[in-house]
């Protein structure tokens, strides 16, 4: 099959979707690449590499569309491209399709698929062909670099000879892969870098990158990054006020400002509110890499650069990564080819449309006349899912409940104990004699004592209980004692080993003991 | 008056008693708590001396001094490490101390009986060359007399498996005897046929009164001490060591009994439940039914246990201290190993190393860790290290995921994961200490072999654990002088 690539449209448009070194790997898969005459040439791959690589050079678009089985492309296609269109050819192309109904539809009348590269989901499998990724990243490195352009000032701190520098003071709202980026390149050109983040687990990953995370006072659920696929989502008012309170604090010290909040399918939140850029120092800088969904400050100028009264450089360009077209184009293509990739299980040229393939069903919006927009959710879950605690807590109700029911078993219990113990009890009565009665009753009332003692004994000193236990023990020297008196000899012998044996026990336990003892010490 | 004066000082004696395990409750007021115990026990021998047991003075003071001169030098002389010993010879003191009085009580029930005889009734009798207790018998009625002999029967039954049972148990702890769970042929139908007969002899001594009975359960009751004790396995001896502790106190009880002396009764009551209760506190620990201890040997696998995978990483002293030194938090688990290689100095000053690098090092101590409950702590607190980071398993299980390293030394089965992770293996459901939990796990282990309840341990086996094979002392000694 083959698989072309026409020139961008779009006015401003750099970035190819092909790239010679894409273009070698994709006929190791057994395409033919096809590629319009000059679609390169801005981002600065001559038709001539094209060819050196095997790709056939096709002068117009409409011979390259018609020819071409698969289409390449950055941008969404326009009406015109659309129309090109015919059954069985693939388009793949950023879609928008959330946005995008007409074209949706018009591709679905032609009965062509059309594999939208936003909806590439964000499992880990698919971060090969994730060129939302490619392209954030870009656009964040960009947006440091196209502050510093417009920031009178170094990064880094020096104290030089002609007097000190202090080191510009960024943040970064919003700790995406774009804001990701934009922290690394911020803080490698020595700024002082502070990041924001709706989702607090990104803080770990804020701190990696050597910036400091901005944490607000604020007690809420945490909201798990899990359930939206690892992307932010629509915060509470209050969570919001505490965050403009907290970036109003920090606006009269920052130099640079680079937002890139964005919330899948919904304008752009506002976060940079006019006071706050109000209270900037003039000359500072703020790239809002949200202007495309209307800005996170509101006033942004999508694709314009202004300058307000009180000198504070506002940057709302949209097209960073074409900016970079040489380096966006060649990652761009990178996605595409793993795109095609897997598109091509048996890399026999032919296009192999799995629907029961997550990230192919997930990135179709239109397949065999169909509109297949917005796909199921993905089997594998984005990131993993935060640990939920284990034991739910119980209501007050449920654990008086359950303290009243252990109340009542531990009742019933100690009532048989006591009613089983009392009968048995009696019945030795009857038959013993008062006599023992009543030293049976000192015997049973010493171990209750010993119970309700030793269970207070230290852990640790359950050695030193043992040897004390042992000394004690030997008070059978008393009957020994009482003993020795006796007139027969065999008595007399018998008795006094036990006062000899049960001396050795009295001395040795008691002194093993205090030995012990005195060797615990508090530090 | 002499009796009034007597009982007086046998309630203080009891009481002094009491306050003296209570007093156990916290280190400081241990050391306090002894001096209760030595008091009382100076006032019970005094009360009784003056009192009851006014016979041969000198010969009583002479013997007592003699028994505790020899107290005293094993006091001195024992090592920490043989405490186990120590407490078990003890406990075969105290049981045939108790057989012999035992049967003294039963040779003055004769004596009393020929006298009486002799004479026409109780009251003519002659009974002054007989000792303060013949007066007590005499006074007794039949019925009386008749409980008399069970107590005293019971008294000395208890005291000869204590006995037999304690020098068993000594012999396995000192390593004089194969320290392996054998039994003769036929098992436990010989313990429950020398039960049998004892219950026989009973039946037969209260009948007759005759001494040849009691002599023939005594043999028994010996043989059982001796032959349920050799059939218990090295592993479980803190179990029996305070069983045996136990039974010591019970036998005080019985011979109190027949003696009608309310001290011994208390005292002995008050050491059979202390010992009761740390037995039951060890089966807890080892998630093991009393009487399956005491029946010997782990109750032979239910199913097929977990195979083991991976294989054992062994690593040197230096990479041990690069580790160590790289920590911020320690865990020591030491175990009976440490013990027998009298590793615990060279611990202490690893701990004092550590410590003055402001590093946080902590112990855990399982509380079966040892041959005796406590065992680890004594033998800590004589190598000097403050009790106050010697912690409890349940105090600290928890801190092991937030742990640089935790050093096993010459534990086994304590941190052993098969016994939450295999529900077949032989220990399951132990608590045991979770140190593989930590970041990194050192194992300081004589050779590769299994503990003394021969259950292989997968912790040995984890990703994360590192063998540090060699004696425990030896190891610690190389591993000193390179933490800096």
């Amino acid at each position: 099959m083959k698989i072309g690539t026409p020139r961008e449209i779009y006015d401003g448009e750099n970035r190819v979707a092909m790239t010679p070194d894409s273009a070698l790997q994709l006929q190791k898969l057994g395409y033919e690449c096809l590629i319009e005459k000059g679609a390169g040439a801005a981002a600065g791959f001559s038709d001539a590499s094209y060819e050196a690589a095997g790709v056939e050079v096709v002068k117009t678009a409409a011979a390259l569309w018609k020819s071409a089985d698969i289409v390449a492309k950055v941008r969404q296609p326009n009406e015109a491209e659309l129309k090109r269109l015919t059954k069985g050819k693939t388009l793949i192309s950023f879609f928008n399709p959330a946005g995008n109904e007409e074209g949706m539809e018009a591709a679905k009348s032609k009965g062509a698929n059309v594999i939208a590269m936003e909806m590439v989901p964000r499992i880990s499998r698919a971060q090969k062909m994730d060129a939302l990724s490619s392209m954030a990243n870009i656009a964040g490195y960009r947006a440091v670099i196209e502050a510093g352009n417009n920031f009178g000032r170094f990064f880094t701190g020096q104290v030089t000879a002609a007097g000190k520098v202090p080191p510009a003071k960024v943040l970064i709202v919003g700790a995406g892969v774009a804001g990701l980026a934009a922290i690394g390149t911020s803080t490698s050109l020595g700024a002082i870098t502070y990041a924001f983040d709706v989702r607090p687990e990104v803080a770990e990953q804020v701190e990696s990158m050597g910036a400091e995370f901005v944490y607000l006072d604020f007690e809420e659920d945490q909201q798990d990054g899990a359930a939206t696929g690892g992307y932010a989502s629509v915060q509470s008012e209050e969570f919001r006020n505490a965050q403009l309170a907290k970036f109003r604090e920090l606006a009269p010290e920052m130099d640079i400002v680079i937002t890139t909040a964005l919330i899948p399918n919904r304008e752009a939140p506002e976060l940079w509110t006019k006071d706050m850029v109000e209270a900037m120092k003039p000359g500072s800088v703020i790239v809002d890499l949200a202007a495309e969904k209307g800005g996170n400050c509101k006033l942004t100028v999508a694709d314009e650069k202004i300058v307000t009264d009180n000198g504070v450089t506002i940057i709302g360009y949209t097209d960073f990564p074409s900016r970079m077209a040489a380096q966006s184009s060649s990652l761009y293509a990178t996605n595409i080819r793993h795109m095609m990739s897997d598109l091509t299980p048996e890399k026999d040229g032919q296009i192999n449309h799995d629907m029961e393939d997550d990230v192919i069903r997930g990135a179709t919006v239109t397949f065999e006349g169909d509109i297949t927009f917005p796909p199921p959710p993905p089997k594998v879950q984005a990131i993993a899912a935060q640990k939920k605690p284990e034991v739910k807590e119980l209501t007050p109700e449920e654990k008086k409940a359950q303290e009243i029911a252990a109340f009542k078993a531990q009742t019933k219990q100690q009532f048989t104990l006591l009613g089983v113990g009392g009968a048995l009890m009696l019945l030795v009565g009857l038959i013993a004699p008062a006599s023992f009665m009543q030293h049976f009753i000192v015997f049973v009332l010493a171990i209750f004592v010993g119970f309700q003692v030793i269970w207070g004994v230290a852990h640790s000193l359950h050695t030193p209980l043992m040897a004390i236990t042992n000394a004690i023990s030997s008070i059978i020297i008393v009957g020994a004692l009482m003993q020795i008196g006796s007139g027969s000899f065999l008595v007399i012998l018998l008795a006094a080993l036990s006062v000899f044996m049960a001396g050795i026990n009295i001395f040795g336990g008691f002194l093993v003991t205090r030995r012990m003892l005195a060797m615990f010490q508090k530090s | 008056m002499e009796f009034g004066f007597t009982t007086a000082a046998y309630v203080v004696a009891a009481v002094l008693f009491i306050l003296s395990l209570g007093g156990l409750s916290n280190q400081e007021s241990a050391k306090r708590a002894v001096w209760y115990g030595i008091v009382g026990m100076a006032l019970a021998v005094f009360a009784t001396l003056v009192g009851p047991g006014s016979g041969l003075w000198l010969l009583s003071l002479l013997l007592i001094a003699g028994g505790g001169l020899i107290g005293q030098y094993v006091a001195q002389r024992v090592q920490m490490t043989e405490m186990p010993q120590l407490v078990a010879a003890m406990h075969s003191l105290v049981g045939l101390a108790a057989v012999f009085v035992g049967f003294n009580a039963h040779f003055e029930i004769g004596n009393v009986a020929q006298v009486m005889a002799i004479a026409d009734s109780a009251k003519e009798a002659d009974l002054s060359d007989l000792g303060a207790f013949a007066k007590l018998i005499a006074k007794k009625t039949s019925a009386e007399l008749a409980i008399l002999h069970v107590e005293l029967f019971l008294g000395i039954f208890i005291g000869a498996i204590t006995f037999t049972g304690s020098v068993v148990a000594y012999g396995k702890l000192a390593g004089k005897v194969t320290s392996a769970a054998t039994k003769l042929p036929g098992g436990h139908a010989l313990n429950a046929a020398a039960a049998g007969l004892s219950l026989i002899c009973l039946v037969w001594y209260t009948s007759s009164g005759g001494f040849f009975p009691l002599f023939l359960m005594t043999l028994a009751a010996l043989f059982i001490g001796y032959h349920l004790i050799m059939g218990i396995g090295g592993a479980d001896m803190p179990v029996v060591v305070s069983m045996l502790n136990s039974y010591s106190g019970w036998a005080a009880a019985a011979i109190g009994f027949s003696l009608g002396n309310d001290l011994l009764i208390v005292v002995g009551a008050l050491v059979g439940s202390s010992g009761a209760i740390l037995s039951y506190i060890m089966c807890k620990a080892m998630n093991r039914h009393f009487v399956s201890v005491i029946l010997g040997g782990f109750g032979g696998p239910q199913g097929e246990q977990m195979a083991v995978e991976g294989e054992q990483i062994a690593i040197e002293a230096d990479g041990v201290a690069t580790a160590l030194n790289d920590a911020d938090s320690v865990i020591i688990i030491p175990g009976y190993g440490m013990a027998v290689a009298q590793a615990q100095q060279s611990v202490s000053e690893l701990v004092r190393k550590l410590r003055a690098k402001g590093k946080n090092v902590r112990f855990a101590i399982h509380p079966v860790a040892g041959r005796l409950p406590g065992h680890m702590n004594v033998l800590l607190a004589e190598a000097k290290v403050p009790y106050d980071i010697v912690l409890e398993m349940d105090e600290i299980n928890d801190d092991f995921p937030e742990t640089d390293v935790a050093i096993v030394i010459g534990s086994n089965d304590i941190v052993n994961p098969a016994a939450q992770e295999d529900p077949n293996s032989p220990i399951a459901g132990m608590p045991v200490l979770e140190c593989w939990k930590a970041k990194q796990v050192f194992v300081s282990k004589r050779g590769q072999g299994t503990g003394y309840s021969g259950i292989e341990n997968p912790l040995f086996f984890k990703e994360n654990t590192r063998m540090f094979y060699g004696d425990a002392k030896q190891s610690l000694d190389k591993l000193l002088p390179m933490i800096d």
